[in-house]
């Protein structure tokens, strides 16, 4: 039994420790937010939160996540609140969707890190994250238009 | 694809029942529908108001009004990115006049009313979602909407031509009203009306007007539904092993090491390869990868790229071709002379590399079989579940979720059979999930296409003979046989070959590989595009004339390709390039849509960079200009993956390219400006999900001549040699 610290919730889980986070959450815990794309940190569509920093969860093991602060797509915001959903929602970023938990946690801590990022930042801290439907414009457009809403502006 | 019996001779009725449990149902009947026996039709959905009895009611149905003032569109094409679960709905939103943001979707099941008069099946495919819509749910609206103007007219003892409905309300002229929901119960009383006129143009409220996607709020925040985040209690997980070589089967297998791995429930031999059942899918991952394996290769263990080449070239030599469209005698024309040119034009295998990797959630008991799963083609997929789980088909109910990109490579359903197989083994809801690797190494891949193209043209450079010659496997007739003549899935765009040229002759040979081959976003307009456009420009060239004057000179009869095409260059800045920038241009018509392109793209030290590409679309009337404009940036971005680098090699019957490492996909810091124009038109609406992915290859080509000097009639681009992409 592991605890593990999720989206400020203390769980526990019973899986093998080799067992990457990816599985834990999806399969264990439930949270089918976070999606398997490719296993090898290739495609940026498990992107989770680890102490804050973008981490891919499909090459994670359970046992490096011990007692760190996980934060997943479903506790970015109790209601899609967070400046990057707002802007997502604003362009309407996502066609499939199924990268989009990936990129909007990619564009979240980069944000927390950066939160006036240059084109060239946004570049660096998107370009793990791939999309096949080709929501690149989009993102870039959502991006710019979180930094605004962080910085409490309205204008579009 | 094509099959089943000719749309136009169905007629359709529509129908309207009350449901026990309160509420209106419109439902367009097919005479088909009539004879099935209630008791066989699959629920709408789990959760649905109706009671049982009512089944015949709901079958087939469009619309559900519930007491609550709930609307509910069941929407009959499947989600995959490209908006369906917002257009469609907009169109009987826009008739019914309710705003969008009242209306709920649900995934239509299975049924005779919503196969697909275009491609002839229950399929979501070929672009055409929005054309085949376009009259029926309006349709279905508007008759929705006179019922309950009726209703309240009844109720309120006036006329109803002194009633108007607006935002889900009915309203009369002493300023009363009443909502959808007060009315519906009442409305489904009464008799449909005969007559209906739809709205004009102008009149839109929604069509027309960009609009919020209706799917985008459950896409933010990770409550989306995709087949691979079905959850059943009691659900086990399954992963596969499937044989590297393609078409290969297992000869013999040693599960023993596999099955001593914790939370290994069974291994089983099933369609397609072994099964390995565990608690959770890294268990069942773990263990497969630990199973034992003999394969018999099969036939393709010698299948390598060369091999497949040399197949396709023997072919075009060997095989004159059926004639697809023949005007004029163009072998007279072409042994005439004038200046001839011939040129060969060659496209490889492509993945789909969906983002969602194959997966299917089976739950067969001894009475029927539920599905979850991503799929183009729900019929399909049931008459194969039906099949593994020795089910009659009307017990399997066929729940579609959101697709993770389809692509065409849900048209598929080669991944079903297995997760059914597993589930009746288990006697418990089974979830088998391919991993990216199973996903790319077991495709089923775009085919290859041998273009052989000729022209004979004159001292003015106008050509007068046109001949095209295309060699590939034919994905319909493995998917939808039997095919009669030539496959119209392999000589798309080339069909509608625009250019004034008094001669002109196409034909096709087919010619397989051994492999599974399937339709991927575009189908056969990516081949044909590639090879038409950069030959017009070869045939430009050649004459010493401008490659957008040549086209122009040979569209006096084609408006609106003309237009689109001198657009496009305008915009681009056509002969005005910036210093060391070089542009090429593409036109093409597909799916009822014009769309043409500029390339614009430099050559440094032997590197390619594209810019910019420049997109002007005419199709036709927009329904969410929105979703039209997401739509074409992302075909564009298809498009210039699969020219810059898509391509499945083999090696011994073996795909190489096992992940996004191998394959390589754009990457967000990789894209070029994308400058798009969409113009206004109130034509028929054409589709947009894949016309814009064929023109980005012979654009760029046509730039790369226009930098270097050099041809390159082979795709991926990254494939030649002198240049780094």
């Amino acid at each position: 039994m592991q605890k593990l610290k999720i989206n400020d919730r203390e769980l526990e889980v019973e899986a093998e420790p080799e067992t990457p986070l990816l599985w834990v959450l999806r399969d264990h815990l439930g949270m089918t937010g976070t999606k398997y794309g490719c296993g090898m940190a290739l495609c940026g569509a498990c992107t989770v939160h680890v102490d804050g920093a973008p981490t891919r969860s499909c090459v994670t093991p359970l046992s490096a996540v011990a007692g760190k602060a996980i934060t997943t797509i479903e506790g970015l915001s109790p209601d899609r609140s967070h400046v990057v959903q707002r802007a997502w929602m604003e362009l309407d970023v996502p066609q499939c969707g199924y990268c989009q938990s990936g990129q909007i946690m990619s564009a979240a801590a980069l944000l927390n890190a950066n939160p006036r990022p240059s084109d060239a930042d946004i570049d660096a801290a998107m370009s793990g994250n791939l999309c096949r439907c080709g929501t690149y414009p989009r993102i870039r457009r959502a991006i710019h238009r979180a930094v605004q809403l962080l910085h409490g502006g309205s204008e579009s | 694809m094509s099959g089943g019996a000719d749309p136009r001779d169905r007629r359709a009725f529509l129908g309207k029942a009350a449901v026990a449990g309160g509420g209106l149902w419109l439902a367009l009947t097919l005479p088909a529908c009539g004879r099935r026996r209630a008791a066989d039709a699959p629920p709408v959905a789990a959760g649905a108001a109706a009671a049982e009895g009512n089944a015949p009611a709901q079958l087939n149905a469009w619309l559900r009004i519930a007491p609550d003032d709930s609307i509910t569109v069941i929407v009959d094409r499947s989600e995959m990115g490209q908006g369906v679960y917002t257009a469609l709905p907009m169109l009987l939103a826009e008739e019914l006049a309710v705003d969008l943001a009242q209306v709920r979707i649900e995934a239509a099941p299975v049924g005779d009313a919503y196969v697909n008069p275009g491609n002839g099946g229950q399929i979501t495919g070929t672009s055409n979602s929005v054309q085949d819509a376009w009259e029926k749910l309006r349709m279905a609206g508007a008759r929705a909407r006179m019922l309950l103007i009726a209703a309240a007219a009844q109720r309120w003892r006036v006329e109803a031509d002194t009633c108007r409905a607006e935002r889900g309300r009915v309203f009369d002229a002493q300023g009363r009203s009443a909502p959808y929901g007060a009315l519906c119960q009442l409305a489904a009383t009464l008799p449909m009306p005969a007559v209906v006129k739809l709205k004009a143009a102008q009149d839109f409220r929604l069509i027309g007007r960009p609009q919020p996607r209706l799917d985008t709020p459950e896409k933010v925040d990770g409550s989306a539904r995709f087949g691979i985040d079905v959850r059943l209690p009691g659900m086990l997980y399954a992963a596969m092993a499937q044989s590297p070589v393609l078409g290969g089967r297992p000869a013999a297998v040693d599960f023993s090491a596999a099955q001593r791995l914790p939370g290994v429930r069974r291994v089983l031999q099933a369609s397609g390869g072994v099964v390995v059942i565990a608690d959770h899918f890294h268990q069942a991952l773990m263990a497969r990868n630990a199973l034992r394996i003999t394969w018999d290769p099969g036939p393709n263990q010698h299948l390598d790229d060369a091999a497949i080449g040399a197949l396709l070239a023997r072919a075009e030599k060997a095989d004159a071709g059926l004639v697809a469209r023949a005007v004029g005698d163009t072998a007279a024309a072409l042994r005439a002379g004038g200046h001839t040119r011939s040129a060969v034009y060659q496209v490889p295998l492509l993945a789909h590399a969906t983002m969602e990797p194959m997966n299917c959630t089976a739950d067969v008991t001894a009475t029927g079989c539920d599905l979850y799963v991503g799929t183009q083609v729900q019929r399909v997929a049931q008459q194969v579940a039906a099949r593994a789980a020795g089910l009659p088909e009307e017990r399997v109910r066929v729940h579609t979720t959101l697709l993770g990109g389809g692509f065409g490579r849900r048209l598929d359903v080669d991944f079903i059979p297995a997760a059914v197989e597993a589930s009746k083994a288990m006697g418990a809801p089974v979830q088998l999930l391919w991993t990216r690797e199973d996903d790319m190494t077991h495709d089923t891949y775009r085919p290859p296409a041998r273009l052989a193209l000729s022209a004979a043209q004159g001292d003015d450079g106008r050509p007068h003979a046109f001949a095209m010659h295309i060699v590939s496997p034919s994905v319909t007739a493995r998917m939808f046989p039997p095919v009669k003549g030539v496959d119209d899935g392999v000589v798309e765009y080339a069909i509608n070959f625009p250019y004034a040229v008094p001669n002109t002759r196409l034909t096709y040979t087919r010619q397989e590989i051994g492999i599974d081959c399937g339709y991927l976003r575009s189908v056969s307009h990516a081949p044909n595009c590639f090879a038409i456009e950069c030959f017009m420009d070869e045939l430009a060239i050649g004459a010493g004339q401008d490659p957008l004057a040549f086209r122009l000179g040979l569209l006096e009869h084609k408006p609106r390709h003309a237009e689109v095409l001198r657009a496009a260059a305008s915009r681009a800045g056509w002969g005005h390039a910036p210093p060391g920038h070089f542009l090429g241009i593409a036109l093409m018509e597909g799916y009822s849509t014009h769309i043409a392109q500029v390339a614009e793209i430099s050559v440094d030290g032997g590197r390619l960079k594209v810019h910019r590409i420049t997109c002007v679309v005419d199709c036709g009337q927009q329904v969410n200009p929105r979703i039209v404009e997401s739509q074409i940036e992302g075909g564009i971005v298809f498009g210039l993956t699969a020219a810059l680098w898509g391509e499945i090699n083999l090696r011994g019957g073996v795909v190489r390219q096992r992940n996004f490492d191998g394959y390589r996909v754009l990457r967000f810091n990789e894209l070029p400006v994308l400058d798009i124009k969409v113009l206004d038109s109130r034509e028929t609406p054409g589709g947009i999900g894949e016309a814009a992915v064929p023109l980005v290859a012979p654009a760029l080509c046509n730039a790369i001549q226009a930098a270097t000097g050099k041809r390159l009639r082979t795709l991926p681009l990254a494939a030649a040699k002198w240049l780094a992409v």
